[in-house]
């Protein structure tokens, strides 16, 4: 095959992939004292690499034979991966600096993981697809168990590793049928194919593989019932690994299922939306109740961003034979995912500021923060208060998207969009629980909460961005419809 | 930007702007900080004393109209306007709000945190006065939960013994609600069409579709009670009003008194704005049940009270069988019943505000609420707390000359005749239990009275030096006082503003 390969298309990920390499190699030149110095090195790559995405906006490309497409959804999603990297190395930088931890090597493994998903909302290409999501697991199955010495991370890794190939056998079991029936690995093409009438035999075997890719990518985000690694590997991974996990993986496991179900499988809505509609309800409802119970942090957050996982999968069950209610529904979950994004990435810098306190971070520690850490306090009870979907916070704004496509539906809409408002209700009485101990509650000690510079600087700095987005939605809601698969 | 689209804005915005300030003062300017909450609360109430002025009695339709883009991904618009029945209550939420700035100044509860304490009461005030001039369900709604957070704080942390419990219970409870009804309101944008499919979440203009005929019965009947849940559990009404003793019990003076004296009617206005005029096969439908529980709230409500021990819960159910009325003379779906609703909602704000005062006062003195605790003999200890509390608590009842008592008889006087489409039979008897309720509530407050103002000082309080009332105190009850008196003697005064809109209100009605 002698097609030229577009670099201008791909420099992002070139940037991307020559920090990565870069990164590694430093280190291994650096003295121990000075192993630190990767991250600002992996931080300039980043940077570098998102400001070559900047200068793709407005470009549509393709390359690699159509595997590999830069259009507007490619690009906002670059654009959100690239900057939570940059988030996610603020908060690791002296995480990993004062614990016992390689650095250089975490920052190589995260740097390749956030390759995958720079990746991922590119590829239109079963294969391709493949490779991102392997691309981001991988190198999270080993950061997950940075910390060798704690039976704990050692177990979060493995949990994560098993239940991540044998997912990923699922799915690939499923792409290679898919293959087979449509002769083609091209999501555009497979949408085309399948939009014919095929064989009976054929539509069975149809159905039965996209329930197995389906099953690949549930276990990325963490739906049920495909989610009981994620409490037990959050608690055991490094808190950063646990932010990373929770956000821009998750993230990118989304980004590869809304281009699947909106470009390669929109003909067989009927079979599929059901499916997602069980998987939303059974998602949120678990996550929810059993965050009632958690009296660990990290895991409050890890069984809160399962729910939140099933808030995000309501709009794939609302796909229906309208190509305005699947605009709209395509829009919202974009839109969630964002704003989802941010307010987790906060609510674990908050976490990571106060890693020091003790291992296992109960709930109970936060008591007295107020007092302690005034900013981070406050910032701490937005990132929960907008979690839990109050106005005039973005969260519910997020929430409001997906209720509004919702009701538009109508019929499994306006159930689906029940079960989601009393699980919201639900979900206060456990985000406020770390708030009551922060506010209402007095501390044991009295002195202030030295946190990290940078961590402190994340926290701030989500905070604002989602009471901005709470009082001015404009500001972001304007940008996912534009970047539409629906239709394409 | 001139003064006729901009005043109810930077009213409504101002108290916020005052939070802002408040939250970057040093914490060490304690009285600075009090003194910038009456500063702010002050200059948002003249603005709002203002705008009466400039207010055109003679017109209907909406004044001070200002509208304009605010979300259009969501085709949500920043449209507020103010008319007469909305002005009453608008003006309430800047008196209450500058009342309790005034009483902060002499004491701020435990555990302290001024800056915290009247930042929160100023988001309050924002999210009440927002609430009554908004017109587009989507900045209804923002301004309706906006309240939740503070409040939530503010029992929390500044309430007594069981306040984290009734802080979560407010929360969620009314939360609830809420959600629904927002559920409500996307349905309603989704079924509106002012022409070529276009919807809009514009409450002027869902108003006009509804008159015209837009919504079927079927919708209606599902709507109105998506939405009138949500009203329903803020007014509250029995049965969802189990929130409300534990949270006016336990939130701190300033708290309940906002809580009790303009938040509540949040719910009440709800119906009369949104639920009534937007769904009227709805409310037609559902008059008479909200007829029966308003009877139930009256009567239940009084025979709570006559059972509480804890003063400031007494007072709490006191409003529960308040709002009963007003939601019985909604019920009734007429000009005189809806009249009535305003009149009452004022009334209570008033009295009921400064009956949470009285309590509040008597507990800064005598540091406990239980009426046996107290023990009687108020009058002789503290003769002028006494009196006020006296004064105030017979206003309560409905004794006519005072505040009460126009709103509960013309309650009553529009359930002997309610709407054509009603049931008169149905909705005298709601009268008559009304009226019983009327006895059974003269019945407790003056037991109550007998048992707290009257009677022997127990030999524990003799030697106590309580002082009687104080200047601050003063300051922030006169207004009131003089209210519940002008309004008792001069009904008129908000009848005469409130009577046009709500005529043309029932009109696009068609009851």
């Amino acid at each position: 095959m002698n097609q030229a390969i577009d670099y201008t298309a791909i420099l992002p990920e070139l940037i991307l992939a020559g920090t990565i390499v870069l990164v590694l190699v430093v280190d291994a030149f650096l003295a121990p004292s000075r192993k630190w110095m990767a991250m600002p090195l992996a931080f300039a790559g980043v940077v570098a690499s998102l400001i070559a995405t900047f200068t793709l906006i407005g470009d549509d490309r393709s390359t690699f034979g159509g595997a590999f497409v830069v259009d507007e959804f490619a690009l906002l999603f670059k654009v959100f991966f690239l900057s939570v990297a940059l988030l996610v190395l603020m908060v690791s930088f002296r995480y990993f600096r004062e614990g016992r931890f390689y650095q250089g090597e975490f920052y190589f493994l995260v740097l390749t993981s956030f390759l995958g998903c720079l990746l991922m909302p590119s590829s239109r290409d079963l294969l391709m697809l493949f490779i991102s999501l392997e691309l981001v697991s991988a190198p999270g199955f080993v950061i997950a168990a940075f910390r060798k010495s704690d039976p704990r991370s050692n177990e979060a890794g493995i949990k994560f590793f098993l239940f991540g190939v044998l997912s990923t056998a699922v799915m690939l079991y499923g792409m290679s049928l898919i293959y087979g029936l449509t002769g083609s690995l091209n999501l555009t093409e497979i949408g085309r194919v399948l939009a014919t009438p095929l064989p009976q035999g054929r539509e069975t075997m149809a159905l039965a593989s996209i329930l197995f890719i389906v099953a690949g990518f549930a276990f990325k985000v963490s739906a049920v019932p495909f989610q009981f690694w994620a409490p037990d590997t959050y608690e055991g991974a490094p808190v950063p690994v646990a932010a990373f996990l929770a956000t821009a993986s998750k993230a990118a496991g989304f980004a590869g299922l809304l281009q699947l179900m909106f470009v390669a499988f929109p003909a067989q809505y009927e079979f599929w939306t059901p499916i997602f509609a069980v998987l939303s309800i059974l998602t949120m409802t678990i996550g929810n109740f059993v965050a009632l119970q958690q009296r660990q942090v990290v895991r409050l957050l890890a069984y809160s961003s399962i729910a939140q996982a099933g808030y995000m999968l309501l709009p794939f069950a609302l796909v229906s034979a309208n190509p305005v209610i699947n605009q709209d529904a395509f829009a919202a979950a974009v839109t969630y995912i964002l704003i989802y994004a941010v307010m987790t990435l906060g609510a674990f810098a908050v976490v990571i500021a106060m890693a020091k306190e003790s291992r296992g971070l109960l709930i109970t520690d936060f008591a007295g923060l107020s007092r302690r850490a005034p900013v981070i306090a406050v910032a701490m009870t937005v990132f929960m208060v907008s979690l839990a979907g109050i106005p005039p916070l973005a969260g519910f704004w997020a929430k409001f998207l997906v209720f509004q496509v919702a009701i538009q539906r109508g019929g499994i809409g306006t159930a689906l969009a029940i079960i989601m408002v009393v699980n919201s209700v639900v979900s206060l009485s456990y985000y406020l629980a770390v708030p009551k101990q922060m506010l209402f509650v007095d501390g044991e000690h009295e002195r202030p909460l030295v946190a990290p510079a940078l961590v402190t600087a994340v926290a701030v700095l989500a905070s604002v961005a989602v009471v901005a987005v709470g009082l001015w939605p404009e500001l972001l809601a304007h940008f996912p419809p534009l970047s539409t698969l629906v239709g394409q | 930007m001139t003064w006729e689209n901009s005043a109810i804005t930077i009213a409504t915005l101002l108290p916020l702007v005052g939070a802002l300030v408040i939250a970057l003062v040093p914490r060490q300017y304690d009285k600075g900080v009090r003194a910038l909450g009456i500063v702010f609360t002050g200059a948002a109430l003249v603005f709002a004393i203002a705008i009466t002025f400039t207010f055109d009695y003679g017109a209907s339709g909406l004044q001070f109209q200002l509208d304009t883009r605010w979300i259009p991904a969501i085709q949500a618009r920043y449209h507020v306007g103010i008319d007469g029945i909305s002005l009453p209550l608008y003006v309430l939420t800047f008196v209450l709000s500058f009342l309790c700035a005034i009483y902060s100044w002499r004491v701020v509860p435990n555990p302290g945190k001024t800056k915290a304490f009247l930042a929160l009461m100023l988001m309050l005030e924002t999210g009440m006065a927002g609430t009554f001039i908004a017109f587009d369900l989507i900045l209804f709604f923002v301004f309706w939960e906006l309240v939740l957070v503070p409040m939530y704080f503010l029992i929390g942390i500044w309430g007594s013994a069981n306040r984290e419990y009734a802080a979560i219970k407010f929360f969620l409870y009314t939360l609830f609600g809420s959600v629904f009804m927002l559920l409500g309101f996307l349905a309603l944008f989704f079924n509106s069409d002012i022409g070529g499919g276009v919807h809009t979440f514009d409450i002027v203009q869902l108003q006009q579709y509804a008159a015209s005929g837009g919504f079927s019965h079927a919708f209606q009947l599902i709507v109105f009670a998506a939405v009138g849940l949500g009203f329903a559990v803020k007014v509250p009404m029995w049965p969802f009003h189990t929130w409300l003793p534990d949270a006016h019990t336990e939130a701190p003076t300033i708290g309940s008194v906002l809580l009790a004296g303009v938040m509540l009617k949040m719910g009440t206005y709800g119906f009369i704005r949104i639920a009534l005029p937007i769904l009227p096969y709805g409310a037609q439908k559902y008059a008479p049940w909200i007829g029966l529980l308003a009877a139930i709230a009256i009567v239940y409500a009084a025979l709570a009270c006559l059972a509480q021990k804890d003063l400031k819960r007494l007072i709490a159910f006191s409003s529960v069988g308040h709002m009963g009325f007003v939601m019985l003379g909604i019920a009734t779906l007429t000009s005189i019943g809806i009249n009535a609703a305003i009149f009452g909602m004022v009334a209570h704000g008033l009295i009921t505000g400064m009956l949470f005062f009285c309590v509040g006062s008597l507990y800064d003195r005598y540091h406990t609420r239980e009426i046996a605790e107290i023990g009687g003999g108020v009058m002789q200890k503290l003769p002028y707390l006494g009196g006020v509390f006296a004064f105030v608590a017979i206003a309560s009842l409905g004794l006519p000359g005072l505040a009460g008592f126009w709103g509960e008889v013309m309650a009553l006087l529009s359930s002997y005749s309610p709407a054509q489409s009603l049931s008169a039979p149905l909705f005298r008897a709601f009268m008559i239990a009304g009226g019983i309720g009327t006895i059974l509530t003269a019945g407790y407050f003056l037991w109550m009275l007998q048992r707290v103002n009257m009677g022997t000082l127990p030999e524990k309080w003799k030697a106590e030096a309580f002082g009687d009332v104080a200047a601050v105190e003063w300051v922030s009850w006169v207004p009131l006082l003089v209210g519940i008196v002008g309004l008792g003697l001069f009904p008129g005064l908000l009848t005469d503003v409130t009577q046009a809109p709500v005529n043309s209100l029932l009109g696009l009605f068609g009851a």
